[in-house]
């Protein structure tokens, strides 16, 4: 069982689905992924082949620089052209990721997320998903939807809260700043802190132990401990798609688009 | 410090060995904003400092730097 696509790819290696995120520059989510990601998340909801595990990792310079805002800032420019709202798009859009991601949160097997570099936006949001998060020394977390006049809209703050407390999901959304790995360990969001170049390596050791126990315990196990939280991410879906119609947002996103800042990356 | 910083940096990019404390490093180094990020984990792990991105937004030099982690310390 494998798949090969544009932006990721899957194979089976002994009872780990292993998924390859590999569109350049930096792994930015737009159409491709997700309908790439949707194909993941139907595979997980027929069985997983029988996978125990699935280990998501980059071979990008980062794990995930967050949506792709040159595909945003494109669809919102075409719908305001043609007198269309710019938000209906957007909202199919922000549905179908969340049912993705959904389905990657609540996979009743074990999901971990091999994390280095810029874990940024919407990619931070895609390791939230995972049971546990495996990360090299150059790891960087952040959310940086409020330079852009938004809220992250892929399910973040609600899985943050859950995972870690309201406390940090403040002090990250509401300064932009970026966490490094030791950081984001000693809140409790990074299960465990490797050498640069090593979280793949530490993440496949990890699935091997999580394989070992019985997955009808592990299936019930997870199903209690990490309950999916419903309203808040319903919510939070229907903050971003009321806050993306702002004008505040098309002006920072024609900004990003226009930028030559040596740093865009940074608040 | 300053020595310590100019060590960090040469170990990712040209040149910083001997970059002058006031130099604007960004454009003497060619630092693009992954790199940047990268050089401010060094910082961080090197230092043993938390340096929020914002308290560096717009600093460009070592001695700048010197300064940001002086006052983390």
């Amino acid at each position: 069982m494998s798949f090969d696509g544009k932006t990721l790819s899957w194979s089976l290696r002994e009872q780990v689905i292993e998924v390859r995120l590999h569109r350049a520059p930096n792994n930015e989510i737009g159409s491709a992924t997700l309908d790439e990601l949707e194909r993941l998340a139907a595979l997980i909801r027929a069985g997983a082949d029988g996978a125990r595990a699935v280990l998501i990792y980059s071979e990008q310079p980062g794990f995930c620089a967050g949506a792709d805002l040159r595909e945003l800032h494109q669809g919102m420019a075409d719908r305001r052209a043609n007198g269309l709202p710019v938000d209906g798009d957007v909202r199919v859009f922000v549905d179908r990721i969340h049912e993705v991601f959904d389905t990657l949160d609540t996979a009743p097997l074990t999901t971990i997320a091999a994390v280095h570099g810029v874990c940024f936006g919407g990619g931070f949001e895609l390791a939230l998903t995972a049971d546990m998060i495996v990360a090299d020394k150059s790891a960087r977390f952040c959310f940086p939807e409020l330079r852009l006049g938004l809220v992250p809209g892929f399910g973040g703050i609600p899985r943050l809260n859950r995972d870690v407390g309201n406390a940090v999901v403040r002090d990250l959304l509401f300064t932009g700043r970026s966490l490094n790995a030791k950081r984001a360990q000693a809140l409790g969001l990074v299960a465990q802190v490797v050498p640069r170049n090593e979280a793949l390596p530490a993440a496949r050791r990890l699935a091997e132990q999580v394989c070992r126990f019985d997955a009808q315990t592990v299936s019930a196990a997870k199903a209690f401990a990490k309950p999916l939280p419903v309203d808040e991410l319903a919510e939070e879906r229907e903050l971003f798609c009321r806050l993306i119609t702002q004008p505040a947002v098309a002006e920072a996103l024609q900004k990003f688009v226009d930028s030559e800042d040596i740093r865009p990356y940074l608040p | 410090m300053i020595n310590k910083l100019r060590e960090l940096a040469a170990k990712r990019f040209d040149g910083a060995a001997t970059l002058d404390p006031d130099a604007d490093l960004f454009e003497a180094l060619g630092i693009d904003s992954l790199q940047a990020l990268d050089l401010l984990t060094d910082l961080e792990e090197a230092f043993d400092v938390e340096i929020p991105d914002y308290e560096i937004q717009g600093v460009n030099t070592l001695a700048g730097l010197a300064k940001v982690i002086a006052r983390r310390q």
